[in-house]
């Protein structure tokens, strides 16, 4: 590491942390000076929301440690690391929605005088101290949180994706006041994926890469691209080159055309085609509104506006049952939010079949029996333990969410984040199965967290940041690096 | 989670609960009746046979409306009350306009019932505990009301009720005719239709079924208008076999048909256990309450030892389930 401070007010060196058989961090390290704000970045499952829990004392490190001003913090409690002097602020508002703001900066001994100072100097100067923190919009309480934490001015102010989803006249105000902090003489690490917000305020920024702290740069013109490169590390050279013909994309009406959606505040203004045939890729940095947008094609959540066409014809999903009869079937990111964990797998496979009124009545044994042995067998499912889901292996879960749409007949499917903590051979049968299906006419909505799948499973991929689409990518094209600066949002070219 | 652990005797015997729930209830059900044996010689005879079961039926219909609430997760406190108000009204409205119509009163009131449980549950997404209480409290109001201003003949209890009720076929009770019948098709219910099954997964997973597109509120008006059905026809068997109206006739049932479904396996908290569980568990609690009589322990002891023995056997169940 270049120019380790020994004056740092916040010095954590080789902090290492084991969750089972999985490493979450082998070797993290982050210095920060007074009157700096750091940086701290990484990519999917580097280890940074770890890394975040053990500096705010939330976790303990298996090894390593943290100190604040030359004192050893890494046995504390949160409410230890805020005595040591380090508060942070996330991007999920830390406030009870039950009690006024003013009694909860009564629970947390918050001064007022400075925390009236704080919200006005934010841009929030009439809110009412007495008002329930559930009344309140996110972006105000993100505000209070802040101003809250300001106002036990604390040595080193952490902020998690503090201005996701902020209106943009407020990000500059916090972003000035974050500044302000600094030049103060203070110390803020700054957890962000936003490179222009990074640019015009951090001095430094530390990066991460499976578990491991890999550079620590200044911020100057042109850094971004040394910073992605540190992310991707030797990715880049060991892209797996399984190339496919290039599909041409019909000019048909595709299975679904998507246009200008948007619900809730991460989910802005996305629009794409899927065609018949196709699998098209959805990349995205962690909350950037894939969730939503999922959430809303699967009929279990509804657009404020945007409209989705399914086959040329306009869709509008009040219930998941209303998506599955347009053909839209979701396997969800969350194996347990799919899964029936005490039933068998012939049951839970069998669900969708029986869900309207009219298969309510005795059940063709006999033809169920046929639909799910062909699923079992199309996804290669281990059915040893198949009396109750709970005892199969997570792979084996995962395949089950997905046979439940074979058997039922798959025409559109949405696939969040399939192969997230299954092993690799699985892994590839998924891929193969996605292209099987594709060939026989499906077509695949595939979000995944692990870039490389997108050459080996997808024929395009879009990418999603900031709740729109920024880039549309063909899977020859799609190599890790170039996927990474998109997600970031680094690429020049307009949307398609 | 591993299957390969060395299996001690309790965690074997836990598996063996799980995979085959009848096998230890059955044993338990033949321990208490050789115990009573043992206490009381020459008390086992044909007659006591058909006694119990004929007081174990009704129980066990209305341990069928909370074996298949359970099932989704929620319960159904109502159907005490829903079964004495269709025998109150079939026996006070059979002499004034004739006992079809009285019947058909008589069930219209308990599907009523089951329609404002169903739509407090399912739209309004009351929980099921307070739903079923409250709409038992109003049910019960209406009834006291009922009594007061339209009652003015005598009571008429029809006759199939009475044979049903009271009446031996060859030594068995006559309720058997409409018992198995009905328990065959519960327990075909709740493994071969789509319905049954749905119950099972609702009780499971709600967000899953949903997200597997079963629109849950159907589910649940179609559960508790069911439910209320069940206990509107046992309070018609009940009425038989009591011979008397009375305002409060099938209200003790409540708990302990909560209690029979609890012990034979089901959870309350879903998507486990089943009617064939439940049935042996009307039986226990019916053989067990007989001991105690036969035993002349006033009645203060015995509510107290039936209510530990309850919480006994169910503690045991859930730890040997849990240990697999």
């Amino acid at each position: 590491m270049p120019d380790v401070p020994s004056d740092a007010v916040l010095d954590a060196t080789g902090v290492a942390k084991r969750f089972g058989a999985v490493q979450a961090l082998k070797n993290a390290s982050l210095q920060v000076k007074a009157g700096q704000v750091v940086a701290l970045m990484g990519a999917n499952g580097a280890g940074k929301s770890t890394f975040v829990k053990i500096l705010t004392g939330v976790l303990k490190p298996d090894s390593g440690h943290v100190k604040i001003k030359g004192r050893d913090s890494t046995v504390a409690n949160p409410a230890g690391a805020r005595r040591w002097g380090l508060v942070p602020v996330y991007q999920e508002p830390s406030l009870i929605p039950d009690l006024s703001v003013l009694d909860n900066l009564r629970l947390g001994d918050t001064p007022v005088d400075p925390f009236r100072h704080w919200v006005s100097e934010l841009g929030l100067p009439d809110i009412d101290p007495e008002a329930l923190i559930r009344s309140l919009p996110l972006a105000s309480l993100r505000i209070v949180d802040l101003a809250r934490a300001l106002a036990i001015e604390p040595d080193v102010l952490l902020l998690d994706e503090l201005t996701a989803a902020l209106p943009t006249d407020l990000v500059d105000r916090v972003l000035k006041t974050v500044r302000a902090q600094a030049d103060a003489g203070r110390s803020v690490i700054y957890v962000s994926h936003r490179f222009n917000e990074i640019a015009a305020i951090c001095d430094r920024a530390t990066v991460l890469r499976d578990g491991l702290t890999v550079g620590d740069v200044a911020i100057e013109p042109g850094i971004e691209e040394r910073i992605v490169e540190m992310m991707l590390g030797g990715a880049v050279a060991a892209a797996v080159s399984e190339d496919r013909p290039a599909k041409t994309v019909p000019t048909t009406t595709p299975r679904l055309r998507v246009k200008g959606l948007k619900t809730g505040t991460r989910l802005t203004d996305v629009s794409f085609d899927l065609h018949k045939g196709e699998v098209l890729g959805v990349v995205a940095l962690e909350g950037q509104g894939q969730d939503e947008l999922f959430d809303v094609l699967a009929g279990n959540r509804k657009a404020s506006a945007g409209t989705v066409e399914v086959d040329g014809t306009p869709k509008t999903f009040h219930h998941p049952a209303d998506a599955i009869a347009a053909g839209l079937t979701l396997v969800p990111g969350d194996r347990a939010h799919a899964l029936l964990m005490s039933r068998s797998v012939r049951e839970n496979i069998a669900v969708p079949l029986l869900a309207r009124i009219k298969n309510w009545g005795a059940i063709r044994m006999g033809e169920e029996a046929a639909k799910v042995g062909q699923a079992i067998e199309t996804l290669q499912i281990d059915t040893r333990a198949q009396g109750e889901v709970r005892r199969l292996s997570g792979g084996n879960q995962q395949k089950v969410t997905i046979a439940r749409w074979i058997a039922k007949g798959v025409q559109t499917l949405l696939l969040f984040d399939p192969t997230r903590g299954i092993d690799i051979r699985t892994k590839r049968q998924i891929y193969g199965l996605v292209r099987d299906l594709a060939d026989e006419g499906a077509a695949v909505l595939f979000y995944t967290s692990e870039l490389a799948e997108i050459r080996l499973a997808c024929d395009r991929a879009v990418v999603i940041f900031n709740g729109r689409v920024v880039d549309v990518i063909d899977a020859k094209d799609a190599d890790e690096s170039t996927l990474m600066r998109a997600a970031y949002g680094l690429t020049e070219r307009a949307p398609a | 989670m591993t299957l390969t652990d060395t299996p001690t005797a309790m965690s074997r015997l836990g598996r063996l609960v799980v995979d085959r729930p009848l096998l230890p209830l059955i044993g338990l059900l033949i321990l208490l009746v050789a115990l009573l044996a043992i206490l009381n010689p020459g008390v086992l005879s044909m007659f006591w046979v058909s006694n119990t079961l004929k007081i174990a039926i009704p129980l066990a219909m209305l341990a069928a409306c909370q074996t298949l609430t359970m099932l989704t997760g929620g319960i159904d406190l109502s159907v005490g009350t829903a079964a004495t108000i269709a025998a109150y009204l079939t026996a006070t409205l059979a002499p004034l306009i004739g006992v079809p119509p009285a019947i058909a009163v008589a069930i219209a009131s308990a599907l009523v019932i089951g329609l404002v449980n169903g739509f407090g549950i399912a739209i309004c997404r009351v929980h099921p505990l307070i739903m079923t209480l409250g709409t038992a409290l109003i049910a019960t109001g209406c009834l006291l009301v009922y009594q007061r201003y339209v009652i003015a003949t005598g009571v008429l209890i029809p006759d199939f009720l009475l044979w049903l009720g009271t009446g031996r076929t060859w030594g068995l009770p006559n309720s058997l005719a409409l018992f198995i019948p009905f328990a065959i098709l519960v327990i075909w219910a709740q493994r071969r239709s789509g319905f049954g099954r749905l119950l099972y997964a609702i009780g499971a997973n709600e967000a899953a079924a949903r997200l597997s597109g079963v629109r849950v509120w159907q589910v649940h008006l179609t559960l508790y208008t069911l439910s209320s059905l069940i206990a509107g026809v046992t309070g018609l068997l009940y009425l038989g076999q009591i011979k008397t109206a009375s305002l409060s006739l099938a209200l003790p049932l409540d708990l302990p048909s909560v209690a029979a479904a609890v012990i034979g396996g089901t959870s309350i908290f879903g998507g486990r256990g089943g009617y064939g569980g439940t049935i042996v568990g009307a039986l226990i609690l019916t053989v067990l309450t007989s001991m105690l009589t036969l035993m002349q322990i006033p009645e203060g002891g015995r509510r107290i030892l039936f209510g530990l023995i309850i919480l006994a056997v169910t503690a045991l169940f859930i730890r040997l389930t849990e240990r697999s």
